[in-house]
């Protein structure tokens, strides 16, 4: 049985690299500020992280962000593309206790979920993020740290708000063990 | 003495989650190069059988067992999935699932690349395989580059790699049109003949799989086998439709003509079965018995589609020219081979996409100026797969999304909904949460969330695929009784007895171009344009030139009339 | 929506598409490396002639990268018009001299130190952006797992990388028709409704999707676990292209822009090329 667990790991990652991929690519709800879209793929990455991870949520965070960065053409930005694996790191890391699996997903556990992501997004978008932009760009401190802001602000509320809902609802729809009887 | 390769003793099987075992005392010898089909309502076990075999019973489904199991000499309960890979090839249902390399040629050499083989060893035995199994050409396409048909040699191909003794497929025509179906079948068998492997095959389509012989029939009911019988024999009694399970349709027809089915008759097979002088004149007198057709009135058009074309880039077609009528209180069937646009049209009428030419009217009005959400509530659409519609948990909320934000008060909502819910048969249920359906139930909650809008038409994708006879009937007598209260009905389809049976007219699409609307036993009983749709044609075609009527339809039709009428009075 | 679109593959036959996939990714992480920790102008300008040259031999047209191409342009317009706003100054700061070009009130003043740190800003994007096109465009996605695998990530991660490049067409369709179904309900994601109920519309889109691709990664595991995947501590590539002597030169050019870049850097003990002192 542990051989299945690592397998399914690579492919939850896998899968959830892909999705991370297609809602920071395609799927932008429009913020209501001109130009500014706020994309769903923190949600994902929070959900994915408390159930298979730190491990499989760093390396979804990572692949994740290479690909779309890859995509639109450039080099990665790598300051941003760590950001995101610390989400993924952070949120497995303190996320691994609920029971989410277990088909448990109450109060208690939308609490810790929610500081959990805020605290990952915060950490990653207002340290990490900004840290290394100066590091590898030299960009100017004013700007990552308004940027960074303005990230863990719009990325901690999709989490937070998206992700515990889809938790709330995923958890819903496991079986606990000897539960399932007909009539 | 041969020793059986799979043998079965004493075995049951409990599911972590479940209360009670979902297999019981099994008992079963399958022996080295017999072909075996495993048939039984859904939810009889039948999976849960073939996972034991191939161990992702207990390794990645865990559960209890007892007794033993062995396969190919290998105890299975303790072996493990990679042990037994070695013995058991395994193709599942879902092509997508399994396919799992970026192009043809990786996805054939995946157990290789597994097993570290060397690169040159590598490419030679994809390149056999894969001719083998007639995809040689192909080894550089994408999975989506293929038919449904392409992806299940690919998939066959992919076990084949290694030298198994047992090939065990897990309902391989799911989703196929007609004629790949049958070819898929053709292939398995020459495959068979070739190594000697063994075969199990886990299917609903009854049928299909006999259209090339099989050893032996395997039935299940609620987890236990309650006949292990020759093909000639099983179906002599009437274990099958006992059990909820749909017989050859020659056979179903020599019953109603009062014919007594023997095993004598070699009843397997529609091309084998010897029909003697008596049941010659049975099916005749049979014939003749037929009340007079009804006529169907007149009623006007509801949604008339003219000329219709459409691409999903510009350089590739996927629909020419398309023209047609649908009148009101009809019940219509789409079908043709896969990929031929049935799908991608319903979306033009839905509006998720806009045609490139042509237009649509609906009850006379032009359709072109409205949005996805007005369309909708004239047309519902339901989709193949219920689980791509379901957004809530709760019944009652997932019935209700469609109607909110419409300006109705709570208690009106309500009202719609509840009636709605009876209507489905689903009323009981109305505060389940829906992972606590079966896959029929969920298919209707997403028609009744379509239903509530009102729609004067609704067009259903593959509305029975995957489904058993039982929820298979369930499901096509709701929409017949849908259909009585004046709503329009059309479904795209694979499935030729479902277009016999329910729907008097059917469109037949191939490569983009309608090609037919006419009646379905008529479609049938034309073997070019069988041939072009890459349809089947009936077994009761074959019967009614067996015993010398004409024209083919007739018998066709005397069948459906008397389909109908059994089942009407609960037969 | 092919895999191979997905990162624009452009099959061709070139020296550089006959490289192979590792010594493609190698040499594009030892020059982004170069480029990342360079901020000296000669260095940069040495840089993108090799990086130029390299799109030259690989006989892809400016034309079919077009798209990328714009897309970056107004992102870097937009990053440098941010950068200027948030510190005029910068510039200032890092050359630690101050030449007025355009007067403007405030702090705003336009200074040729701050338009010598854009142009260096800007410069450090492009010198990666005709590598990092041509990674994407000459390298077969099939052989990005083995890639990875062989310059020494493990070939389990290696595989996330290829199912997450195998399933993204699927995905993304599956989302298209889940959102289409949804929309036909009602239900919209754009800028009429408020945007909590914005928010709470794409739960009622992603809730499919999740659960259907959850489904999803349970039916890949067993499939991939049934033909062994996993069994052994390595495994062999289909896909694998052999060593040529071509692969070794760019491996090695590779490292030799990358040390030439680090010592021509920091030679001065500073990062930045200093005209202005
Ligand atoms: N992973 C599982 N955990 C718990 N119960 C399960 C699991 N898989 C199947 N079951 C239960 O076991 C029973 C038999 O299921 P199985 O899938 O073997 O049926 P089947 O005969 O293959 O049906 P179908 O024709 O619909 O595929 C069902 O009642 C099902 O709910
Ligand atoms: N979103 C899409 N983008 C591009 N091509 C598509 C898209 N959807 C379908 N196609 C292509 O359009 C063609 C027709 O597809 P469609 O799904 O309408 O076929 P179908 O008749 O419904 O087949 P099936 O019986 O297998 O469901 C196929 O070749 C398919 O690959
Ligand atoms: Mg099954
Ligand atoms: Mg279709």
């Amino acid at each position: 049985m542990k051989k299945n667990n690592s397998i399914k790991t690579v492919v939850a990652v896998g899968i959830g690299a892909a999705l991370f991929f297609v809602l920071g690519r395609f799927v932008q709800i429009p913020s209501g500020v001109p130009n500014t879209n706020i994309t769903t793929q923190y949600a994902i990455l929070g959900m994915l992280a408390t159930m298979y991870g730190p491990v499989a949520g760093a390396l979804i965070g990572f692949i994740g962000h290479t690909l779309i960065d890859l995509s639109w053409g450039g080099a990665p930005w790598w300051s941003w593309v760590i950001a995101s694996t610390v989400v993924g790191a952070v949120v497995g890391f303190m996320g691994k206790k609920l029971p989410i699996h277990e088909g448990v997903f109450g109060k208690k556990e939308i609490v810790t979920f929610a500081i959990i992501n805020v605290i990952a997004n915060a950490a990653a978008w207002l340290v990490v993020a900004p840290v290394l932009d100066i590091a590898i760009y030299a960009e100017p401190a004013a700007k990552v740290f308004a940027q960074g802001a303005m990230a863990a602000f719009v990325n901690s509320v999709t989490a937070v708000v998206i992700g515990a809902l889809l938790c709330i609802a995923y958890s819903k729809t496991i079986a606990g063990k000897g539960s399932l009887d007909a009539e | 003495m041969i020793e059986p390769v799979i043998s079965f003793r004493h075995f049951s099987f409990q599911y972590r989650a479940q209360k009670r075992p979902t297999l019981h005392e099994i008992n079963l010898d399958i022996m080295p190069g017999e072909r075996v089909l495993i048939a039984g309502p859904s939810g009889s076990g039948k999976s849960t059988l073939g996972s034991c075999i191939n161990g992702l019973i207990p390794f990645s489904f865990p559960g209890e067992i007892q007794g033993s199991l062995t396969v190919d000499g290998v105890d299975a309960p303790t072996a493990g999935i990679f042990a037994l890979s070695a013995h058991v090839g395994t193709v599942l249902q879902d092509p997508d699932g399994q396919f799992i390399g970026l192009t043809v040629g990786e996805d054939i050499a995946f157990a290789l690349e597994n097993e570290c083989v060397a690169q040159d060893e590598m490419k030679e035995t994809v390149g056999r395989v894969a001719s083998l199994v007639g995809i040689g050409s192909h080894l550089e396409l994408a999975p989506h580059e293929l038919s449904g048909g392409q992806k299940q040699r690919v998939s066959l191909a992919g076990v084949m790699v290694d030298q198994v003794k047992v090939l065990l497929f897990d309902e391989p025509l799911a989703n196929l049109d007609p004629a790949t179906g049958k070819q898929a079948i053709e292939l398995i068998d020459e495959i068979q003949r070739r190594t000697d492997t063994t075969v199990v095959i886990i299917e609903h389509r009854l049928e299909d799989v006999l259209w090339r012989s099989v050893d032996r029939i395997v039935l299940m009911n609620e987890g236990r086998i309650v006949a292990d019988m020759r093909p000639d024999e099983l179906l002599s009694t009437d274990l099958l439709r006992r059990h909820g399970i749909r017989e050859p349709l020659y056979l179903s027809a020599l019953r109603y003509a009062g014919a007594d089915i023997r095993p004598q008759m070699r009843p397997a097979q529609a091309d084998t079965l010897v029909i003697g002088e008596d049941e010659k004149q049975m099916i005749g007198a049979w014939m003749r018995a037929a009340g007079p057709g009804r006529e169907a009135e007149e009623r006007p058009v509801l949604l008339e589609v003219s000329h219709i074309g459409f691409g999903y880039t510009p350089e590739r077609k996927i629909l020419n020219d398309v023209s047609f009528a649908i009148r009101e209180g009809e019940m219509v069937s789409i079908v043709g081979q896969n990929g031929a646009g049935k799908s991608t049209l319903s979306k033009l009428i839905c509006g998720f996409e806009t045609p490139d030419e042509g237009s649509m009217r609906f009850a006379g009005e032009d359709m072109a100026d409205w949005s996805i959400r007005e369309r909708a509530a004239h047309i519902g659409y339901v989709m193949q797969n219920p689980n791509q519609m379901i957004s809530k948990t709760m019944i009652f909320d997932e019935v209700t999304l469609g109607i909110r934000g419409r300006g109705y008060s709570e208690a009106e909502i309500r009202e719609r909904v509840e009636e709605t819910l009876k209507i489905c048969g689903l009323y009981p249920f109305r505060n389940w949460p829906i992972s606590a359906l079966s896959f029929g139930q969920k298919k209707r909650v997403t028609i009744a969330s379509v239903l509530v809008m009102g729609p004067k038409m609704i067009i259903l994708d593959e509305p029975t695929a995957g489904q058993d006879y039982r929820h298979y009937t369930e499901i096509m007598e709701f929409l017949r009784g849908l259909n009585e209260q004046g709503v329009t009905v059309v479904m795209i389809t694979h499935d030729m007895h479902l277009m016999l049976e329910y729907t008097p007219r059917a469109l037949v699409f191939s490569g983009g171009a309608m090609i037919a609307d006419k009646s379905a036993a008529e479609v049938l009983c034309d073997p070019e344009l069988v041939c072009r749709a890459a349809l089947k044609e009936t077994s009761l075609f074959h019967l009614a030139s067996r015993c010398g009527i004409e024209p083919p339809e007739a018998l066709v039709q005397r069948f459906i009339d008397t389909d109908r009428e059994v089942r009407a009075h609960g037969g | 929506m092919a895999a191979k679109t997905v990162l624009n593959y452009l099959p061709r036959k070139s020296v550089v598409h006959a490289l192979t996939g590792t010594t493609k990714l190698a040499f594009f992480l030892l020059f982004t490396f170069a480029g990342m920790l360079t901020y000296d102008t000669r260095v940069l300008l040495g840089l993108l002639v090799v990086s130029l040259l390299a799109f030259r031999v690989s006989r892809i047209k400016v034309s079919e990268v077009r798209f990328m191409l714009v897309f970056m342009l107004i992102f870097l317009l937009l990053n440098n018009f941010f950068v200027f706003v948030f510190n005029p100054n910068q510039g200032t700061e890092i050359y630690g001299t101050r030449h007025v070009l355009l007067p403007l009130p405030g702090r705003f003043a336009v200074t040729a130190e701050e338009l010598f740190y854009l142009f260096n800003i800007t410069l450090k994007y492009f010198v990666a952006l005709p590598v990092a096109m041509l990674f994407i465009s000459a390298t077969d996605p099939s052989e990005f797992a083995a890639s990875l695998n062989s310059i020494g990530v493990s070939y389990r991660v290696g595989y996330s990388v290829a199912i997450a490049l195998r399933y993204i067409p699927d995905i993304q369709r599956d989302y298209h028709n889940i959102s289409q179904a949804q929309q036909a309900r009602g239900v919209e994601l754009g800028r009429k409704e408020p945007l909590m109920k914005r928010l709470r519309n794409a739960v009622n889109i992603l809730l499919p999707l999740i659960l259907s691709s959850l489904a999803r990664i349970d039916v890949i595991s067993n499939a991939m676990e049934l033909r062994g995947f996993g069994k052994k501590k390595k495994r062999t590539w289909y896909t694998k292209k052999p060593f040529g002597r071509n692969d070794y030169l760019a491996l090695l050019l590779g490292v030799l822009l990358l040390a030439a870049s680090i010592a021509i850097t920091f030679a001065d003990g500073n990062r930045f090329y200093n005209p202005f002192m």
